[in-house]
């Protein structure tokens, strides 16, 4: 569980995140949504220590990150997993040298037991034939895949996703979406997610925080998300004709 | 204000320094990682300074000669001035220039992107310490930049007695004569000292400007301009003052 007490954090005066309070839970998939500008970026960086907060304080399952020695916040790190908006895989190293790194960094397994592991997850994820290939030479959603299996392999506590799914096609972006929820109840992470995609917030999420101008102008569930008439969620959520109607043959049922 | 700014930059690059020797990457890591920059920014770098050294020793030598008109002066002083310009100033200066701009836009480019694409956000999110996994394999490797140098030195040289002698300026004998003429062996320490401090230089000043720097492609290839005057801003300020402290006194 990721505990956030009233985070603020500015950029040359500007003060993106205005005192943000939330539970991330675990085992779930918790959402962050909002508009472009709302502080989701900002929020997702403060949670993974890019960012620090000028108040208020993250939470990792009982330890306050801005507490810990510099030694305990780099083991904590090793606990996280990250999915990048862009992949962020190392051009330099093939796919199973991307997947297989953070073992190679912080485990003292040998390179049998590193290369099994990495053949687990990328089957996982279903890449099995893509070992030997460097980034540049994979699909965009295969890259997607690449990252998936990077951020779990070393099974994390704590799983973060930048909008895993922007530029994909509709078919590998809900591959994603899916195979993040799977992975998430499968290893009980708590799976942090940032994405502007509604498709997203109706396949996976579970607990959904949306971020008005640095503030926490909603939280709720999937199905709350249905039936609230906070004017701000449903100008955002319902903005597209589909999602109308999709929202309105909920409430029928 | 444009001072104020310059001072932080440097606190912040001796702060990047210190941060390089900290939390050191795992050692099984480490070493693939310098070989393989010894393998970039070495290996890769020995084709470009052998042409330069030879043909630029070589126009040391017919410039000497073309300027050699009183024929009370010996022709033996085409070979000491080649030996000197070459050992004293062209090898370990002029070509670290040049390195600035061959290994350093390398340097600051490849990191810079790293940056872009959020690599090294990668790393840190993972709990690696990205400017020892990042720099320091630089600095190791570049440990080795005395040994282009003295190829450098001897390619220069050489260039230089070819030109020489091919070219009908001087004889062979003459040259050598003069090329080992008055040598000081102190010569050599003090080249090889001033190397290696500007390989400490060509290392870790491209790396900071490619590790701190903001923004898109555009950006990138800012940022391997910036650094490529800088480190022959500071490579040209040092060599000045280790002359000064070296042989000046």
């Amino acid at each position: 569980m990721i505990e956030v007490k009233n985070i603020e954090k500015s950029f040359g005066g500007i003060k993106i995140l205005k005192g943000v309070s939330t539970v991330f839970e675990t085992g779930k998939t918790n959402l962050i949504i909002g508009q472009s500008g709302s502080g989701k970026t900002v929020m997702l960086k403060s949670l993974l220590g890019i960012h620090t907060p000028e108040s208020g304080t993250i939470s990792f399952d009982g330890r306050i990150y801005s507490e810990l020695a510099p030694d305990e916040k780099r083991d904590l790190r090793t606990e996280i997993g990250m999915v990048f908006q862009g992949s962020a895989l190392f051009d330099s190293m093939t796919v199973a040298e991307n997947v297989g790194f953070p073992l190679k960094m912080f485990t003292k397994d040998n390179n049998s037991k590193i290369q099994e592991r990495v053949d687990f997850v990328l089957k996982r994820v279903n890449l099995t034939d893509a070992h030997k290939k460097l980034p540049s030479e994979i699909s965009g959603g295969m890259q997607k895949r690449v990252a998936i299996a990077r951020a779990i392999v070393n099974n994390p506590k704590y799983l973060f996703c930048d909008e895993p799914n922007s530029g994909l096609d509709p078919n590998t972006a809900i591959l994603i979406d899916n195979l993040i929820k799977e992975i998430t109840e499968e290893y009980n992470i708590t799976t942090v997610i940032n994405t502007h995609d509604m498709n997203s917030v109706m396949e996976i999420g579970e607990k959904i925080l949306f971020l008005k101008d640095g503030l926490k102008a909603w939280e709720g569930t999937k199905e709350e998300i249905f039936r609230t008439d906070n004017e701000a969620v449903v100008a955002f959520v319902y903005s597209s004709n589909l999602f109308k109607k999709v929202r309105e043959a909920y409430l029928k049922e | 204000m444009m001072l104020i700014r310059y001072i932080t930059q440097i606190g912040r690059y001796f702060l990047m320094l210190k941060e390089i020797f900290n939390k050191q990457t795992k050692w099984s890591v480490m070493r693939n990682l310098i070989f393989k920059e010894i393998d970039d920014l070495i290996i890769g770098s020995l084709g470009i300074v052998a042409f330069i050294s030879f043909f630029v020793g070589g126009v040391v030598a017919i410039q000497t000669a073309l300027n050699l008109t009183n024929p009370l002066i010996p022709k033996y002083l085409i070979g000491f001035a080649t030996r000197q310009s070459v050992i004293l100033e062209f090898a370990p200066t002029f070509i670290s220039v040049i390195m600035a701009g061959k290994m350093g836009s390398f340097i600051t480019s490849s990191i810079g992107t790293m940056r872009v694409t959020e690599q090294i956000d990668a790393l840190e999110v993972m709990g690696v310490n990205s400017l020892n996994y990042l720099v320091f394999p630089k600095i190791i490797a570049l440990l080795l930049y005395p040994f282009v140098i003295g190829i450098s030195m001897f390619l220069g040289v050489l260039g230089g007695w070819m030109a020489g002698v091919y070219g009908g300026f001087t004889s062979s004998d003459e040259f050598i004569n003069g090329a080992q003429l008055d040598f000081i062996p102190f010569h050599i320490v003090y080249a090889f000292l001033k190397t290696l401090i500007f390989a400490m230089l060509l290392a870790t000043i491209p790396s900071f400007h490619g590790y701190y720097m903001k923004g898109g492609a555009l950006e990138v290839g800012r940022a391997s301009t910036v650094s490529f005057v800088w480190t022959s801003v500071t490579i040209i300020t040092f060599n000045y003052i280790l002359t000064q402290l070296l042989l000046g006194s």
